[in-house]
C-alpha cells in the first residue's frame, strides 16, 4: 500500500467503501459533502446502496431501515444535519443495530456557519436523542486517524450492536493530508441471526423501541445499562503525549489535540514539563487516566473549539484533585499556538507556587 | 392459508385463518377497520406466496402494533417515518417485499416529506393508507383529513378550514407524481367495498413485485371510538360522508399496472 494525498472526506468516504461499506443514504452539508460526492460514484461502481435522501431525517430512517437488516450502513453530516437525525438515532439506540455516522462539526448555534467547530460536543456525547442511551464517540485528530477509525467504529458498532458516532471538525473534513487506505474489502455476504431479512424457514424477526410494559422497558433500559458499562470499561482510547513526568497536562481532542501537540512540544523546549492526554474517545471518556495524572501534576489545561464542553468531563473525572483550566475559540475560530502557549503560561505562573 | 385444519376428505378448504396473521385477538376497538384491512393484507401475502420475504413497516399511530398480528419480519418506525425506513430496507435487500401500514396523521401531516419522495423516487415500496380523518391513537385529535366542521379533541367547534386548514388529499397528491405507478382510494365499509379494496392491495404488491414503481392503497376507515359513533353508524358514516369527501377510485394506473392479471 501507498500513501495518497487525500482530503479528510473523500478519506473516511472511501475508507468506509474499503471496510465493506454496503449502503450510504445522505444529505449534503458543508463541510461533509465531498464524502457524499465520492461515494456517490464509488458506491455505484462497486455495485453498492447509494442514495441522495430528500432529508436528514430521511437520510437516519433510510440507514436505520437498511441496519435493520444487517448490513453494514452509515451516514455523514454536520451540525445542523446532526440535529435532524437525533430522533433516528434515538430509535437506533433503542433498537439495539449497528449505525455509524460521522459529524463534521461546524460553527453554530442555528445556521452558524462552516467553519470547523467542536460545539456539538454536548450533542454527540451526552445528549444525542431522546431516552438513556450513549452512543460511543471517536474522535480522530488526522486524516489517517479517521480512515482508520472507520473500520474501528463498523467493529465496535457490530461488536455491541450499538450506534458509534465519529466527531470530526470541519479541519479534519477539509484538509489534504498523505494517508494510506485500507486494502479493499468485500461486503459481508451473510447477514446476522437478528436481522429482518424475510421469515423464510424461521421464526417472524422483529425490531421495535417500543415496550408499552413499563416492566419490560425497564428490564430493556438495564441491560442497555449493562452493555454501556461493558463498553466503558474496555473501550477507552487516548493517546497520550510524554505524560511520564509531566508536570502540567494539555487536554484536547480532533484538530485542537494537534494544536495542543505543538503547544507542547514548544513549551518543552523552554523546559516547560508539559504533556499532552488526546481522547480518541469521548464516550467512554479517559476518565480514570486522568484522575491518575490528577495526582501527578500541578494543573491541567482543557482547550476545544467550543465554550468548554469536554471541560465538563475534565472536571468531573479529576474531582478537584487539581486545578483545570481552560481555552476556548468559538464561531468557527481555530485557536493559533500563541493563543494556547499563553493560556498554558498562565496556567504554569498560577500553579507553580502549590505542590 | 393455514392447511393444518383437518377437514373431511370429501370437501375442500375455501376459507381458513390466513398463515401470515399471528393467532392472538387485537387491541382495536370494536368496529376499527383497521383489523379487517390486516387480514386483508394478511389474504393477499398468503395468496402472492411471500410470506417468506416480505418486510412490514409499522407506523406510530393505533397500528404501531402491527407486528404482533402478522406472522412476517417486522420493523418499528418513528412517527412519519415508514417510507425512508422501507426505503432503506428494500435498497439493501431488492429481491423482497417491503411495505408500509401507515394512519393519516403518520402519512399526510408529520410523514408529508417522506411519503412524497418515496414515490417521486418510484421507490419499489407499497404503502397501505388508512384513512380515519381522525388521530385515534393520541384520543382523537384533529387530522390533516379531518372533513371542515367535524368536531374533534383539538377542534372542539369543528374544524375550521381558517384556523386549521382544509383536509389534505394525499391520494390525488401522490397521483400526481412520476414515480407513482399505482395510487387508488378505496373504503372499508361493507362486504362489496372490502372485496375491492383487497384486489386493489393485491394490485399494489404486485406492482412491486413486478417493478413497477410506486403503490399506494388509501383505505377509508372506521374510528368508531373517538368518532362517538357505534360501530354500524361508523361504517355508514364512512360511505355517506367521508367517501363523498374523498373519492373512490383508481388515480393513476399506469399500462403495465392496469396490464396486471389481479385474481
Ligand atoms: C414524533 C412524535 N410526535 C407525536 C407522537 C404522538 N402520536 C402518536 S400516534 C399519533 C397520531 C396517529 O394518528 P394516525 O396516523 O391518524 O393513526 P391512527 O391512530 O388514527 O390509526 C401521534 C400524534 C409520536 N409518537 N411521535
Ligand atoms: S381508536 Fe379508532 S383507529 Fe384506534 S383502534 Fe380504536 S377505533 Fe381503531
Amino acid at each position: 500500500m501507498v500513501k495518497e494525498l487525500l482530503k479528510g472526506n473523500v478519506a473516511f468516504a472511501e475508507a468506509a467503501l474499503r471496510y465493506g461499506l454496503e449502503a450510504y443514504f445522505g444529505y449534503p452539508i458543508t463541510p461533509q459533502s465531498e464524502a457524499l460526492e465520492h461515494l456517490s460514484g464509488r458506491m455505484l461502481e462497486e455495485g453498492r446502496v447509494f442514495l441522495q435522501a430528500e432529508s436528514e431525517l430521511g437520510a437516519i430512517n433510510m440507514v436505520y431501515g437498511a441496519a435493520c437488516s444487517g448490513v453494514r450502513v452509515m451516514t455523514s453530516t454536520s451540525g445542523p444535519g446532526f440535529s435532524l437525525m437525533e430522533e433516528g438515532l434515538s430509535y437506533i439506540a433503542g433498537s439495539e443495530i449497528p449505525v455509524v455516522v460521522v459529524n463534521m462539526m461546524r460553527g453554530g448555534p442555528g445556521l452558524g456557519n462552516i467553519q470547523p467547530s467542536q460545539g456539538d460536543y454536548f450533542l454527540m456525547t451526552k445528549t444525542a436523542g431522546h431516552g438513556d442511551f450513549r452512543p460511543i464517540v471517536l474522535a480522530p485528530a488526522s486524516v489517517q486517524e479517521i480512515i482508520d477509525m472507520m473500520g474501528l467504529a463498523f467493529d465496535l458498532a457490530e461488536k455491541y450492536r450499538t450506534l458509534v458516532l465519529i466527531a470530526g471538525d470541519g479541519a479534519i473534513g477539509q484538509m489534504m493530508e498523505s494517508a494510506e487506505l485500507p486494502p479493499m474489502q468485500p461486503v459481508r455476504k451473510e447477514r446476522p441471526a437478528w436481522a429482518v431479512t424475510g421469515a423464510q424457514d424461521r421464526d417472524m424477526n422483529l425490531i421495535t423501541s417500543l415496550y408499552l410494559n413499563p416492566d419490560r422497558l425497564e428490564e430493556v433500559n438495564w441491560r442497555l445499562q449493562a452493555k454501556l458499562a461493558v463498553i466503558r470499561e474496555n473501550e477507552v482510547r487516548c493517546k497520550e503525549y510524554e505524560t511520564a513526568d509531566a508536570d502540567l497536562l494539555l487536554v484536547a481532542y480532533g484538530t485542537v489535540g494537534r494544536i495542543c501537540l505543538s503547544v507542547m512540544r514548544e513549551a518543552r523546549a523552554q523546559g516547560l514539563k508539559v504533556g499532552l492526554l488526546r481522547p480518541q474517545t469521548l464516550w467512554p471518556f479517559p476518565e480514570k487516566r486522568l484522575l491518575e495524572l490528577a495526582g501527578q501534576v500541578r494543573g491541567m489545561l482543557v482547550v476545544e473549539m467550543s465554550a468548554g464542553q469536554m471541560l465538563e468531563d475534565v472536571e468531573r473525572a479529576v474531582r478537584g484533585k487539581t486545578p483545570v483550566q481552560f481555552y476556548g475559540r468559538l464561531g468557527g475560530i481555530v485557536p493559533l499556538v500563541d493563543e494556547v502557549a499563553a493560556a498554558l503560561r498562565k496556567l504554569d505562573e498560577e500553579t507553580s507556587q502549590e505542590k | 392459508m393455514n392447511t393444518q385444519t383437518n377437514i373431511p376428505e370429501d370437501m375442500e378448504l375455501v376459507y381458513g385463518f390466513p398463515e401470515a396473521l399471528t393467532e392472538v385477538s387485537t387491541h382495536y376497538c370494536p368496529g376499527c377497520t383497521h383489523g379487517v384491512v390486516h387480514r386483508l393484507v394478511a389474504e393477499v401475502i398468503d395468496e402472492l406466496g411471500i410470506r417468506g420475504t416480505t418486510i412490514g413497516v409499522a407506523p406510530v399511530g393505533c397500528a404501531v402494533l402491527a407486528y404482533n398480528y402478522f406472522n412476517v419480519d417486522f420493523v418499528e418506525a418513528a412517527h412519519g417515518r415508514a417510507p425512508a425506513m422501507a426505503t432503506g430496507l428494500k435498497r439493501v435487500n431488492p429481491d423482497k417485499v417491503v411495505f408500509t401500514y401507515q394512519g393519516d396523521g403518520d402519512l399526510a401531516a408529520i410523514g408529508t416529506a417522506e411519503i412524497i419522495h418515496a414515490a417521486t423516487r418510484g421507490e419499489l415500496i407499497t404503502t397501505v393508507f388508512i384513512n380515519n380523518a381522525i388521530y385515534g391513537m393520541t384520543g382523537g385529535q384533529m387530522a390533516p383529513t379531518t372533513l371542515p366542521g367535524m368536531i374533534t379533541t383539538s377542534t372542539p367547534t369543528g374544524r375550521d378550514p381558517i384556523l386549521a386548514g382544509y383536509p389534505v388529499k394525499m391520494t390525488e397528491l401522490l397521483a400526481q407524481i412520476a414515480g407513482s405507478a399505482y395510487i387508488t382510494r378505496q373504503m372499508a365499509a361493507d362486504v362489496p367495498s372490502i372485496l375491492k379494496a383487497k384486489r386493489a392491495i393485491k394490485r399494489a404488491f404486485l406492482t412491486q413485485m413486478h417493478g413497477l414503481g410506486f403503490a399506494c392503497v388509501e383505505v377509508l376507515s372506521t374510528c368508531p371510538t373517538n368518532w362517538n359513533m357505534d360501530p354500524w353508524k361508523a361504517m355508514e358514516w364512512v360511505k355517506e360522508t367521508l367517501a363523498p369527501a374523498y373519492p373512490l377510485g383508481d388515480y393513476k394506473m399506469t399500462d403495465e399496472v392496469k396490464a396486471l392479471e389481479v385474481r
